[in-house]
Formats: C-alpha cells, structure tokens, sequence
C-alpha cells in the first residue's frame, strides 16, 4: 500500500539527542515521547508535525545513543517514514526493531525539501515526489531484514520460532 | 583442509561465537552472546518487550548484566519508577548481576573492573558505549532495547559481520597526551560516521603502551565515528588486567597478520597534542591550545570515558595545592565504587575537596544531561565525556567541549580552557 505525506527536511548527523533529548528518557510511554520530538531542532515540531507526516534528512540519521525510544518518539508523533541519505547503525536497527519505516535514498534527499508531498511504496522501494515531479529508487532493504519485517518484527520472529 | 581465511579479531570473535570457522564481512551470523546489559533507561523497554512475548526466564541469570547508572540516585518519582521496574523483574527472574545504590557505577567502567566482560566476549548492551569493552579485545556493541531483550531470552543475537578500518599509531605520547586524544583525533580525521557499520581496530607500539584505563577510554569512543565496535588486541597489559578478575575463563584473540582491512591509516602518535572536540560534535577536533582562554563556567571529569583511577590521579595531579576558578564549577565522578574508594586511599578526594570540586557519587547523571550538573541557556562546560551534541548537558542553547583529564583540571584552575603546562610549572 502507498503512502503520502508531507516532508519535514533535517540536515546531517541527526543525534538521537535531538531526535528525543535524554532528559525526558524517564518514561517509555510513546505519548509521552512523541511531545517532545525533535525539540531540541525544532521546539513546534510536535505541535506542528500531522499524522502521515515524512521526515527527510541528510546523512547518518539518529547518530549517538542507542535509545529506542528515539525511533519510538518519531512513529509516535504519526511520523509515517524516515528517508535520509544515510542512517547511523544502531537507529537502523532500532527502527526496524520498533517499526518505523525507514528507506535511504540520496537521491531524492538532493532535491527535496520542507513542505514537499511524497509518495512512497513501501513494497517497491519507489518514491515520487509529487510537488516536484520526480521518482526515485530507494537502496533495497537487506534480504535478512526484510524477512523480520515479514515476520512481523524481531519479537515476533521470536515467537514463530518458538524460542521464548 | 582448505585452509581458513585470514581474520580480524573482530571477525575471529564472531566465528567462535558463531560456531563457525570463518566468517567474512557482509555474512549474517547468529552470535552466542556472553553478556547481555542493561541500564535504568534501556532495560525498562526491553522488559516490556520480554514480558509481552510471554518470557518466563532469561537466557543465563548470570549473563544478564543490570546496571542503574544513568539517572541514579533517583532524580525524580520517573525515574525512581523506571529503576523499580528493573528492580521487580530481577527479583522476580533471579538476575545475578544487578546494580545500584552502594554497589552500582557507571556501567561501562563497572563490568571490566569486576572481571563480568572479559577479553574474547560477545557483549551487547542497550547503551551505545557497550564498545568500550574492545579495549579487552572484546567484540562488544550497542543495540537497542528490543534487540536486548531477544538477547535476554535466547542468549543469541544476529549480525551483519562487519568490515575492520585499521588505525595504526606509532611513537611517544606528548606529556598530558592520553587514549581519549588518540580517539578524539581519529574522530577528528575520519569524521562522526567515518566507520558507520564498520569495526575500528586500534594498533601499533603507542597502543601497545597504553594503560587498560586508557584503552577502555578509546574504544569508548569508536561509536563517536559510527562505529560496530572499537576494538585492541590483548596483550600483557591485557592479561594482567583480566586474570586478576575474570569471572570467565578470556580468550585472548589476535587478528592474523595477513587479515583483510577495508582501510587502514597511519598516524604519527607523537605528533598529537592534547584536544578539544567544540560544540557540536566529537569531530570538530582542535589542538588545545587553538581554544585556549574560552571561558567555562563548568567542568565536569568522569563518565564512561573518564571517570577511572587513572583519571582522576591525573587530575589530582594538577589540582593539587590548587583552587578551581571562582569564575567555574568543578565536578568530579568517580565511575566506580572502587574507583571512588581507591582515590579516598589515594588522597585525591581530599586535593577536589581542598580545590573546591563537587564530589558526586558514580552515575552518568551530567553526561547526558539526566542530573547533577546541568547547564543553563548560554553556559559553556569543559567535560571529559564523551558527547558534545546540541543539548547534551542541559538547555539547548548550552555549549559542551570534549577534552582529557589533565585539560580538564587545568580549564577548571583557569576558569577558561587551558593546556596542561600552562598550570602545572615542570
């Protein structure tokens, strides 16, 4: 299935720090979380951000700690997808970890900006942007990783296998 | 037999744990885990995760490592539920090695020190400086608290084999020059995603030279260029530090000589001078002296960077007969309760008490900005952490520079970033 959103473009080396500042890591309730994403960048963000909302950044997204809750703050305040020019390690995993759609595509980082509507297909990989009228190929998620995605996440994965 | 690929250290440690006998980057491979950790901010999360899947015990009850460190003792009624919570699930599940009040530090100088990560581990921690234990010779990495708690519960956790950078330093430190001015000069080179997905292995005669303390306080640093893992070969060193305490039997791996590097540098260790990482990351990189005379209004020395012995009796060194700056606000955190106790036998205590310094209980608490020592809008700290982001200490708009111990107890006498020397006469 496609989804649209409008972009919020960041720029590079996103820290988790600023993604969610550690001193509101003293509670793991995504509500909670999602008030105060992106504050320390952007104050309004978490006011201003809409369900189905994209973000957009340069290169090694989410660089720093190894905080879930930073890929939990961004789906929670209805950020549907994160497309960067490049994600730090552990935030990729986390993302996965947490489902948070995630997709890099330098590309299309190039030649888009705040405001921006995309469209993206998760199943393909294809992103248009529609306010500029381009469309794009993001890098193919690991084959390892699309099969926990399928599973329904690593926890899930867990349980399939009758490990727990 | 065919013969086996050469291997990294980092590669040979995940083969053994992957009961194979040879693995190559790029591979995906289930690891045996040795030591599975958590903290007051990521363990909450993972025993979430734990709880919901219906896990009724953990992999090893003493393999689970639990360390409250970051926001203890308990800043505010969150916090003190967060700790409660991890509290419960280790009574509850029968968690060895859990830690707090008197008996806990900070994570990353407390599981060497107690012999519970040894050299030739597999270590995941929900902490993104879990890399510190490659100063052991350790394969050990941050992971989120999701992939923790599959840790917790199968003792196994999956990786993509990493690609090893080579950074190799040759000659004599300059006076005042330490393990976290090598690293802080490797970030500086190859930028803070320089190593994104890759192992960084750390060799040569200088490294050869460095105390464990210091070795541990450069592999924490390798999550700073993106890295894996951050990793030393044992030594002597090594092995005189991990056989007086390992609670496992190490193994002491070293890459073969013939060993694929994906890249590999060289630097002139002799050449370095102490450094200073400005606002707002580890690898805005200068030499001490390019900054000297911007004022501070705090310092702060510990963390899991540098809150060791060695640390602190460099800094007891030049604080000694000194005053911190009126203008400024020392901290002082031991890491460890060892730590804290060796350097009241040491005298150290009494030199931070008679220099002015706050003396606070080990925790990571200023580090990220949790407690004990926050900044206001516009305040500049000096800190030997390890972190300098926007925020990291307090109010956004508060600055934080990186630097050694010894820059640290002299910027706290000055009350402006100072080298060493201009304190201490030789």
């Amino acid at each position: 299935m496609k989804i649209k959103g409008k972009v919020w473009k960041f720029g590079s080396d996103m820290d988790t720090d600023r993604i969610i500042p550690a001193r509101y890591l003293n509670t793991t309730d995504p509500r909670e979380l999602a008030q105060h994403c992106m504050e320390d960048e952007d104050p309004e963000f978490a006011k201003k951000v809409r369900a189905g909302d994209m973000i957009v950044a340069e290169k090694n997204f989410g660089c720093g700690s190894s905080r879930e809750h930073a890929p939990i703050a961004i789906k929670a305040c209805g950020v549907s997808c994160v497309i960067a020019r490049s994600f730090a390690r552990i935030f990729y995993r986390n993302a996965f970890n947490t489902g948070l759609l995630i997709l890099e595509c330098p590309e299309l980082v190039d030649v888009t900006e705040t405001a921006d509507v995309l469209e993206v297909d998760p199943s393909t990989g294809t992103i248009r942007n529609i306010t500029k009228d381009r469309t794009f190929r993001a890098q193919p998620i690991p084959p390892f990783m699309q099969e926990l995605i399928s599973a329904g996440g690593l926890m899930e994965w867990i349980k399939r296998k009758g490990l727990v | 037999m065919a013969k086996r690929r050469p291997m990294t250290i980092a590669e040979k440690i995940l083969a053994t744990h992957a009961g194979k006998k040879e693995v190559e980057p790029g591979e995906i491979v289930e690891a045996k885990i040795d030591i599975a950790l958590g903290n007051d901010i990521t363990a909450p999360l993972a025993i979430n995760e734990l709880r919901k899947v219906g896990a009724k015990k953990v992999f090893n009850r003493k393999r689970v490592v639990l360390v409250m460190d970051h926001f203890t003792p308990n800043k505010d009624i969150k916090s003190a539920t967060q700790c409660k919570l991890v509290r419960e699930f280790a009574r509850e599940f029968g968690i060895v090695n859990y830690f707090e009040g008197g008996d806990v530090g900070i994570e990353h100088a407390l599981l060497p020190e107690l012999g519970l990560v040894v050299s030739g581990d597999v270590v995941v921690g929900a902490d993104s400086h879990t890399c510190t234990y490659g100063g052991l010779g350790a394969f050990a990495t941050g992971v989120g608290s999701t992939d923790l708690a599959f840790a917790m519960i199968t003792g196994k956790l999956w990786f993509r084999v990493p690609q090893t950078m080579k950074f190799v330093f040759r000659g004599r430190l300059k006076k005042w020059v330490s393990g976290k001015d090598l690293i802080l000069h490797t970030i500086g080179e190859i930028g803070v995603d320089g190593a994104n997905y890759r192992a960084m292995e750390f060799s040569g005669d200088t490294i050869r030279r460095l105390s464990v303390d210091s070795r541990l306080a450069l592999c924490n640093m390798a999550i700073e260029a993106g890295a894996k893992a951050g990793l030393i070969e044992p030594d002597e060193t090594t092995e005189e530090y991990v056989s007086g305490r390992a609670q496992r039997r190490p193994r002491f791996l070293r890459s073969d000589a013939d060993a694929e590097y994906v890249e590999a540098r060289e630097y002139d260790a002799s050449k370095i001078d102490p450094l200073v990482a400005l606002p707002h990351l580890p690898e805005n990189t200068r030499p001490v002296t390019d900054v000297a005379g911007t004022p501070i209004d705090q310092v702060v020395i510990g963390s899991c960077t540098n809150g060791r012995i060695e640390d602190l009796a460099i800094a007891a060194r030049i604080l000694r007969g000194r005053r911190v700056s009126s203008s400024t606000r020392l901290i002082v955190i031991p890491a460890t309760p060892h730590v804290y106790e060796e350097a009241l036998r040491r005298g150290y205590l009494r030199v931070f008490l008679s220099a002015g310094a706050v003396i606070s209980p080990p925790t990571c608490g200023p580090c990220l900005g949790g407690h004990m020592g926050i900044l206001a809008e516009g305040e500049r700290a000096l800190a030997t952490t390890n972190r300098n982001f926007i925020g990291r200490m307090g109010h956004p708009k508060s600055e934080v520079y990186l630097a050694n111990p010894a820059v640290a107890a002299a910027t706290a006498v000055r009350g402006r970033i100072a080298h060493p020397d201009e304190v201490v006469r030789h």
